[in-house]
Formats: C-alpha cells, sequence, structure tokens
C-alpha cells in the first residue's frame, strides 16, 4: 500500500532536458483517471498508468527534450469524485490531458469540463458511443471501444452464425438500456427474433431468478447487456444453473480479459463477445504484452490498457509535431496525423473523434484447449476498421460536416 | 390454464423456489439480528461486515491453510464469532446504558472500518470460491434445473433456524436469555452469569453471519462490499418480523424472499423496493412488527 | 437522546450573556475563515465544505435539538439536488429560482416523510426514515429524468437573478457563502426561539412537554420540515457547484456521512456541524490517496466518537472554556 502511495502521489519526470517547445510550464501533464479498487480496477486501474509509462517511454520523451510526468486518481465509478478531481486537476495541477476513465456517467461530465477548459481528454475505459455522437467534443478522442462497435459486432456475428433468438439480461440503467437498445436493433435487422427481455438492479448478488426466465425462454442465445460484476455473476451462475449445457449460449455483450481471467475457464468457456485488441493476435501484440506484463505482475494488458498506451503514444506525437500542448490543438493534430502503435496496429482518428480499428469476434476456449497461461481466446471472425464503428454521418455529431 | 398473468405456471414455481433460496439468507441473516437485539437491544450494523468476514475467512483457510468448505462451515463461525466476542467485551459493553442509537452508530462505525480496510486490500471485483464438488450439479425438476448448492441452502438454512429457535424458546439456556432480556438484574441476581451470557449471545449472532457468509461464498463472489446493501435489507426484516422475535425473523426471512422473487418476474425494477415498501406499511399499521411484542 | 445520557453536556445550556457572547466571537471567526480562505485554498473544496456544513446544521436541528436520528437524510440533500439540476439544464431558470425550486421540492419531500415517520419513536423512526430513503434512491434510479448512473451532467450556473455571471469563481463563492451565512443565521434563530425551545423539552421528555398542552406532533413534523428543507437548500447548491447532480447524493452511505460530520462536530452545539463538515471533507480530499482506506478512517472516527468523544470538537472545547458553542 505505502508503494502504491508513493507512486500515486510521486510525478514521473522523465527528463531533465530544457523544453524547445510551447509547453505550458515547459512540461506535459497527463493524468492517468479511472477506478483502482472497484468494478473496473483490473480492466484498467494500475495496469493504465502502467500502459501511460510505458508509452512515454517508448516516445522517447527524454531524447526529445520534452519533460513528461504523469499522475494518477481514482474516480471511485462516481461522477461527482470524478468530475471533482479533473476540475482540480485542470485548475489547480496543470494536468494537460486526462486518459482512460472507465464508467460513462464520470466520462460524460470529464468530456463536457475538458471541453470547458479547452485540454485534451483520450477515453478509452468508457463505453458509451454518445462520446462520438450527441456529446462529441473538439477536445476529446474517443479509443478502443463503444456500445455501437459492441452490439455491432457481437450482435451481427452471432445472428449470422446461427444465434437468432435473442433473451436479453439488462443492467437497468442508462449503459445497459442502451447496449440492450443498439444490440437489438442489430439483432432484428440480420434477421433474428428477441424473444424477450429482463431488467436487473445494478449490483445485483443474484441472478437465479432472471436466468430462469431466459432459461425458459429457450432463447438460443442470452444476451449479457451489464458490464465488470454483474457481468461475472451472471455467467458464473449461469454455470451453476447448467444454461451453456443445456443448449443455450451467452453473448457477453462487455466482457474483457480480466474478466475471463477471474472468471476461469471453465466457467467462461464458450463466451462470446467483441473486442479490439488481445494480446496474443500477432507478434506485434505479443512482443507489446510480454514488456507490459513484465512490469505489472504478470499479467496480460487488457483493451483499455492497450488502448491507454496507444493513446497517449499518439498523444505525445501530436505534440512533438506541434510544439505545443494545447488541448483543442494537440487533438486536431491527432486527428490529423496516421497512427501506428505495436498495439493496434495502423489506423486513424475520425473528425469526430473516434479512433477506428478492426474488431475481432472472440470465443473463449475450453479448459482444454488452452495451452499457456492467459490462453483464453480463439478468434471466430475480424470486422474491418472502416465497418467495425458507427458510420460518422449516423452520429449526429456537429463536428462532421 | 396454464398461465398466471402472462407468467407460465411452471416458470413460477421455478421463481418461487428461488425466492425461497434467498429467503434462506435472508432468514439466516436476520435470525443473528434478531437474536442479537432481542437480548443486548443492540442494532448490530456490523452484521454484514461479519457476513462478508466469513466468506473471506473461509477463502483464507482454504487458500491459505487447504481447508475445504466442510470444515470451514464449522471454523469461519467460531473464528469471527470470537472477533464479534472481543468487539463486545471491548466496546460495545460500555454503551449499555446509553441510548440504542450509539450501539447503532458503533456498529456502523466498525462496519465502515472493516468494509473500508478489506476494499483497500482486495478491490472490489470479487474473488471466486470453489463450489464443493460434492454439491455441484443438480437436478432437474420438470419446471427447472435446480443446483444441487441451492437446494442444501435451504436446507442447511432451515436446520440451523429452528435449532436456534428451538434452543431459545424450548430450553433451559434459553429460558435464561430470555429472563435477562426482561430483567437482568433480577435474572443476575439468581447467580446467573448475564454479562457472560450476553457476550456469548453475540458472539453467537455474529458466527450465524458467519455462517451464512461462507454459504454464500461458493455463489456469489468473494467480495468485501457483499455484505453493504444485504445488511440494509437484512434489518427491513427484522423490523417486519419485530425485532426481537425469533420465529418472526425467520418467518419473514423466507417469506420476503419468496415476496421479492416474485416481483422480480413481474416487475423486475422494482425487486429492490418491495421490502422496504412493505416496511413502511407494515410500520405504520404494526409498529412492534408482525411477531413481535414490544 | 439525551434523556439516557449519563453525563451533562452543554446541550442544556441556556442562552446566557456569557454564551452569547462567545458564539459571537466563534460566528465572526468562522465568517472571517471563509472569507479569507479562498485565497489560500482551492476555492471549489471551500464551497463543497460550506454546502456540507449547512447539510449538517440541517440535521443537527433535528437530532441535536429535537432528539430524532433521521437516517435518510440524503434523501432531501440528494432529491433537491436533482430538481436545482433539472430546473437549471432542461427549463433554462436562473441560479436562484433553480435553488428554490429544489429547497421547495425538499420541503415538500420532507412534509411527506415527516408525517409517516413521527408515529414512531426512537429506532423505529429511524428505521423509517432509511425504508422511505432507500426508497426515493430507488426512484431516483429508475426516473428518466434523473439521469439514473449517470447523473444530471453540464448543468450551467447560469446568471444569478439575470445578471450576475456564475461561471465567475468570485461570483458563485459569494452566492455559496450568502446562502451558507443565511442558512445559519436561520437555524440559529429556530434554534433559540420559543419554537425551539419547546423541541428541546421535547427531547428531554415527551411525556411532560405534552401533559404541558403542546402539540408535541406538530412540533415534531415542522422541525422535520424545517430540517428537511435546509438540507434541500444545500443540496439544491451544491448541484451548482459542481454543475452535476448524481446518485452519490441520495446514497444512503451520504445519510451516515452527514451523521459523522454532526457526531464528529458536537451534537447539539452550535458551530459543531461546520466543524465536522470542514474535517471530513477535508480529509477525504487530502487524504484520497489512500483510496478506501478514508472509509475505514471515517469508520474509526464514528467509533473513537461514540466511545469516548460523544461531545465532539466543539462539544469538548465548549467544555474545556466553559461555554456554549
Amino acid at each position: 500500500m505505502l508503494k502504491r502511495i508513493l507512486f500515486i502521489a510521486a510525478t514521473m519526470v522523465l527528463t531533465v532536458g530544457a523544453a524547445q517547445a510551447d509547453l505550458s510550464d515547459n512540461m506535459v501533464k497527463i493524468g492517468v483517471l479511472n477506478d483502482q479498487a472497484s468494478l473496473y480496477a483490473d480492466l484498467g486501474g494500475q495496469g493504465s498508468v502502467v500502459a501511460a509509462r510505458m508509452a512515454a517511454e517508448d516516445f522517447g520523451a527524454s531524447k526529445k527534450g520534452i519533460k513528461v510526468e504523469i499522475v494518477a486518481a481514482d474516480h471511485q465509478n462516481k461522477a461527482d469524485v470524478g468530475s471533482n478531481i479533473a476540475r482540480q486537476w485542470y485548475d489547480v495541477d496543470k494536468v494537460d490531458m486526462i486518459v482512460d476513465v472507465p464508467n460513462s456517467g464520470v466520462a460524460l461530465a470529464v468530456n463536457q469540463l475538458t471541453r470547458d477548459k479547452g485540454k485534451a481528454f483520450i477515453a478509452v475505459g468508457p463505453a458509451t458511443a454518445d462520446l462520438t455522437g450527441k456529446a462529441c467534443s473538439p477536445n476529446t478522442v474517443h479509443w478502443a471501444y463503444d456500445t455501437w462497435m459492441l452490439a455491432n459486432g457481437t450482435g451481427r456475428a452471432i445472428v449470422q452464425t446461427g444465434g437468432d433468438t435473442w433473451f436479453f439480461l439488462t443492467s437497468d440503467y442508462a449503459f445497459g438500456h442502451a447496449l440492450e437498445r443498439d444490440t437489438e436493433a442489430v439483432v432484428l435487422k440480420n434477421g433474428g427474433k428477441v424473444l424477450g427481455k429482463v431488467r436487473h438492479p445494478i449490483n445485483t448478488q443474484d441472478f437465479s431468478s432472471f436466468l430462469l426466465q431466459a432459461q425458459s425462454s429457450k432463447a438460443k442465445v442470452i444476451g449479457l447487456a451489464n458490464a465488470g460484476g454483474d457481468t461475472i455473476n451472471s455467467i458464473k451462475q449461469a454455470a451453476e444453473f447448467g444454461i451453456v449445457k443445456g443448449g443455450q449460449s451467452l453473448a457477453g455483450l462487455l466482457v474483457f480479459l480480466s474478466d475471463v481471467h477471474s472468471l476461469g475457464l471453465d466457467k467462461a468457456q464458450g463466451l462470446i463477445f467483441t473486442e479490439t485488441f488481445y494480446w496474443d493476435l500477432n507478434d506485434q501484440t505479443r512482443a507489446f504484452s510480454k514488456r507490459f506484463a513484465a512490469l505489472h505482475n504478470g499479467r496480460m494488458p487488457t483493451m483499455v490498457q492497450a488502448g491507454v498506451y496507444a493513446g497517449v503514444l499518439h498523444y505525445l506525437k501530436a505534440v512533438e509535431a506541434l510544439k505545443s500542448d494545447d488541448g483543442t490543438k494537440v487533438i486536431a493534430k491527432m486527428k490529423e496525423l496516421p497512427t501506428d502503435d505495436p498495439a493496434f496496429g495502423k489506423g486513424r482518428i475520425r473528425q469526430d473523434g473516434r479512433k477506428i480499428h478492426p474488431a475481432y469476434l472472440f470465443e473463449v476456449k475450453k479448459p482444454s484447449e488452452s495451452k499457456y497461461p492467459w490462453d483464453y481466446y480463439k478468434v471466430r471472425a475480424t470486422i474491418p476498421a472502416e465497418q467495425a464503428f458507427r458510420p460518422e454521418k449516423d452520429g449526429e455529431c456537429p463536428l462532421v460536416k | 390454464m396454464d398461465t398466471i398473468f402472462g407468467v407460465p405456471i411452471q416458470a413460477l414455481f421455478g421463481q418461487l423456489l428461488i425466492g425461497l433460496i434467498n429467503g434462506s439468507f435472508y432468514a439466516l441473516l436476520s435470525l443473528g439480528l434478531a437474536v442479537i437485539f432481542g437480548l443486548l437491544n443492540i442494532i448490530n450494523f456490523t452484521h454484514g461486515a461479519q457476513y462478508m468476514m466469513g466468506a473471506f475467512c473461509a477463502y483464507f483457510l482454504s487458500t491459505k491453510l487447504g481447508i475445504g468448505y466442510w470444515w470451514s462451515l464449522l471454523l469461519a463461525p467460531i473464528a469471527i464469532g470470537a472477533i464479534g466476542i472481543v468487539i463486545e467485551r471491548l466496546m460495545l459493553s460500555r454503551l449499555y446504558q446509553l441510548d440504542h442509537l450509539y450501539g447503532l452508530l458503533l456498529t456502523f462505525g466498525l462496519a465502515l472500518i472493516i468494509q473500508g480496510s478489506f476494499t483497500h486490500e482486495y478491490g472490489t471485483s470479487g474473488i471466486p470460491y470453489p463450489m464443493p464438488s460434492e454439491l455441484s450439479g443438480g437436478q432437474n425438476l420438470g419446471f427447472m434445473f435446480l443446483p444441487n448448492y441451492r437446494a442444501w441452502v435451504i436446507v442447511a438454512s432451515l436446520v440451523i433456524c429452528v435449532a436456534t429457535w428451538f434452543v431459545i424458546e424450548k430450553t433451559k439456556l434459553g429460558s435464561y436469555l430470555r429472563a435477562a432480556t426482561e430483567n437482568p438484574a433480577l435474572v443476575q441476581a439468581f447467580g446467573i452469569n448475564v454479562p457472560r451470557m450476553i457476550t456469548l449471545t453475540y458472539g453467537f449472532g455474529v458466527a450465524l453471519a458467519a455462517f451464512a457468509g461462507v454459504m454464500a461464498a461458493p455463489i456469489y463472489q468473494v467480495n468485501p462490499l457483499m455484505g453493504v446493501n444485504l445488511i440494509i435489507v437484512v434489518f427491513a426484516v427484522v423490523v417486519i418480523g419485530g425485532m426481537g422475535s425469533i420465529m418472526g425473523s425467520i418467518v419473514t426471512g423466507f417469506g420476503l424472499g419468496v415476496i421479492e422473487g416474485l416481483t422480480k418476474v413481474f416487475y423486475p425494477e422494482a425487486s429492490n423496493t418491495v421490502i422496504f415498501v412493505i416496511m413502511a406499511i407494515v410500520l405504520m399499521w404494526r409498529p412492534a412488527g408482525l411477531f413481535g411484542q414490544r | 437522546m439525551a434523556s439516557t445520557q449519563t453525563e451533562s453536556t452543554t446541550l442544556g445550556m441556556p442562552a446566557t450573556a456569557a454564551n452569547l457572547k462567545s458564539q459571537r466571537v466563534a460566528f465572526g471567526v468562522m465568517l472571517a475563515f471563509f472569507a479569507i480562505a479562498p485565497f489560500f485554498v482551492y476555492p471549489v473544496l471551500l464551497m463543497k465544505v460550506m454546502c456540507f456544513a449547512l447539510f449538517a446544521c440541517a440535521f443537527n436541528l433535528l437530532i441535536g435539538y429535537g432528539g430524532l436520528l433521521s437516517f435518510g437524510h440524503a434523501m432531501y440533500f440528494g432529491a433537491a439536488g436533482y430538481v436545482c439540476a433539472h430546473a437549471a439544464k432542461v427549463w433554462g431558470v436562473t441560479p436562484e429560482i433553480a435553488i428554490l425550486l429544489g429547497t421547495a421540492a425538499s420541503a415538500l419531500l420532507g412534509v411527506l416523510t415527516g408525517l409517516l415517520a413521527i408515529r414512531r419513536q426512537g429506532i423505529y423512526f429511524a428505521m423509517i426514515t432509511l425504508a422511505l430513503a432507500q426508497m426515493i434512491y430507488f426512484f431516483c434510479i429508475q426516473a428518466p429524468f434523473t439521469g439514473g448512473e449517470d447523473g444530471i451532467q453540464a448543468v450551467p450556473r447560469g446568471k444569478l437573478f439575470g445578471m450576475i455571471d456564475l461561471a465567475n469563481v468570485t461570483a458563485m463563492y459569494a452566492l455559496v457563502f450568502v446562502v451558507f451565512v443565511a442558512g445559519f443565521l436561520l437555524i440559529y434563530r429556530i434554534i433559540h426561539s420559543p419554537f425551539g425551545n419547546v423541541l428541546k423539552a421535547i427531547r428531554e421528555h415527551e411525556p411532560r412537554a405534552l401533559s404541558l398542552g403542546y402539540d408535541t406532533d406538530r412540533y415534531k413534523v415542522l422541525a422535520f420540515v424545517l430540517s428537511a428543507s435546509l438540507a434541500g437548500l444545500a443540496g439544491a447548491t451544491k448541484a451548482l457547484v459542481f454543475q452535476l447532480a448524481s446518485l452519490t447524493d441520495v446514497h444512503w452511505t451520504m445519510s451516515g456521512e452527514v451523521i459523522l460530520m454532526t457526531l464528529l462536530g458536537g451534537l447539539g452545539t452550535v458551530f459543531g456541524p461546520v466543524v465536522g463538515a470542514l474535517i471530513i471533507v477535508g480529509m477525504e480530499n487530502y487524504l484520497a490517496q489512500l483510496g478506501a482506506y478514508v472509509t475505514a478512517a471515517q469508520g474509526a472516527i464514528f467509533v473513537v466518537c461514540v466511545l469516548a468523544f460523544r461531545r465532539g470538537v466543539i462539544g469538548e472545547l465548549g467544555r474545556v472554556l466553559k461555554t456554549s458553542l
């Protein structure tokens, strides 16, 4: 714990070189704001801070004479805590850019604040597609994933491979509703049917009653429109009630590597979902991930942590090109420059702030199929970058002409 | 006709059974609270945290000492009950002459300490605890698939609840306890060590909470916040049943589990609120609770 | 609560001239602190302290002087915040109207819940308030206008009276300062009025007050409504300060926090809740790195206060100075 205090409180200054750029107080200060102790701690948490550090180092800040400082804080998944920290960071601590921020509510608050103060926000953790839609901003870039991509990736792929009757188990709040709505639209568009849905309160411990309803609907696919602990509990209890053995399959609409790791393959096997990064995809991701794991207790990076790495790296490249850390200008530059990093490969950021990259439909391996630690996924399908995300014109983003 | 309000009868039976299972946890936990309130007049807000500690104790016993589920069912309650006894001796006993509400605030503070510390050390995503192999799998009952473990939960809770009720209502020891509730000074004058009885009773109530925690570990993730929202619901159960009534808390626990289960079928969004609505109504109409006497 | 306390406290001390003098001094110190501190400390933090201080003072009215422990006070604080935020953002009213609407909403809620809760005493009263607060919490999760888990965001601060732009930190701070001081003075006036005296009498021995002919229920409901409205005033103002209304403000742990602040500062003292709010908010802010240990620390403070420090900071200070603060 002491190490954590020291780490969080201490700032990491990477160089002592004189700054030649027009940087505010001669340094680029990056704030990693996420959930450090609860539902999303394994998804991002400390790992995101490690990823940001790695990015700054790989960028070679010291050689280029740019001073980079990284701070971190825990928003506890509360919009008020998160926005207070962001406000204080911008007003008092001279932070130039905030990265990560899982939990869509907090992200929307930070998005607005960043826009008001003219800083930069690289959203990696949150799911809401509104960040590049109705709430899009010239100061925000959305990396890694969003609800539209999840709904389309998972929903369409599953329906097209035969899973055409669905039952939804939805977390009863805005994020869950959005995910359910987007996925239902995709299922219907691709010729599937929705046989029923049930909404459960967030942070429900016991899903037996809802799972029973899902079972009796006899739908081929049970869509889990929830996240974090709710998803893990639903999957665990589904195993207990023999749902997968009974022939139905579970579609996790928002599942991460850390969830699978926590559940274990015997409970998670057969789960189908979409992500945009997996450590074992290709040589580049493998090399990156092994370096990351060495710095993070042997844990492979999740999609969010990889996104933080890639986002910070691209941000720093834009700062270098522009020789300034003015938020609005840097974000504009980030959209101009094509992206290239070992985690996501080559890609680009659209006008609405959406970073696009290919999406992959993964299936969790059976325990017998897993040959080495963290060997959890097999790839069922690849969705090209331009199709994986909502078309720019459909997002109602005022920045798109 | 094979549907009621659009829900097939078969599905309804399944939900009732599930409601009974949840009710078992409510009954076990509210039993502990009722026992403690009945004798000590203390509202043990720490109950949720003690439930959580029971689950964590089972986890530690398993990972650090290799002790399995069945032994944990015995050892964890004893361990956590012992901690409860220490709490009672050192802190609670100083508050007996004061207003009940100070006891509530103290136990609330203790709950925060315990939960905060565990959250910091373990995060809140939850730690899996393996299900005992003897109880895995399940029975196909026709109208639903009942996991064996859940059936065990109902059976075990009923046994413990009935046994506790029997001891308190029908045995000599129980009669001493009940007498001490009414008139501690007189009972003490008869030569019975009342303070020790009080301490042991608190320990027993806490042990009940820990027992429920061990039972919960294989099906719900072991996580520091598992008691937080549960404790509020259990309070409602105890208040509805009647704050000092053992039978009241058992019956209400099971009953409310069933009602909550039914709500989940017909109007799931309200499943969290229905217990509080009932509590408010009962308090208006019969403040001592359904089975209470004071 | 005082009926079973075995130690004397400053609660019953009359408003003698000496007391009045020390209270005036304390008031001056408080004013000076909040007027000067924004030059040294982040103003938004101080505004947060003032909002919570008002909340705690309102809560103290009910428990310190009325002897009624409400375990659901967050419902007034949070509900007012939601109404104010909605009014400012969706209806576009000016901030002072938004705050008034928020306060009115919590007053209404106070009337409804008060009438229900007053019918029982002691622990049952606390349990009813908890049940009602839980129902409000779940209502806030479900109702579309509250934005559920996201809350109501990007609430505009607007222009006070249509003229003064509250985006300016100084203007906003001045508004919060005025609201806080006004609320504080109102509570002070209530405590030291005939109404306040009857309330204290009811707290000390309700049957005796009844036998003297007072309609105790009516006094209790009135105290409840006043407490709820002022808590709502605090909540509505806070929503404008942070430009956000969220579920945290209606959750039962918020009810626990205000109890903690009041207990720590000193139940039934005039300045106790302010000091309690200052300490707790400060602690949460400066010790944020400790993460969940902050919760544990708050729990530890609760335990220590209940066991050994029941008079709270101001209560102890008052006892040492032999006055009533």
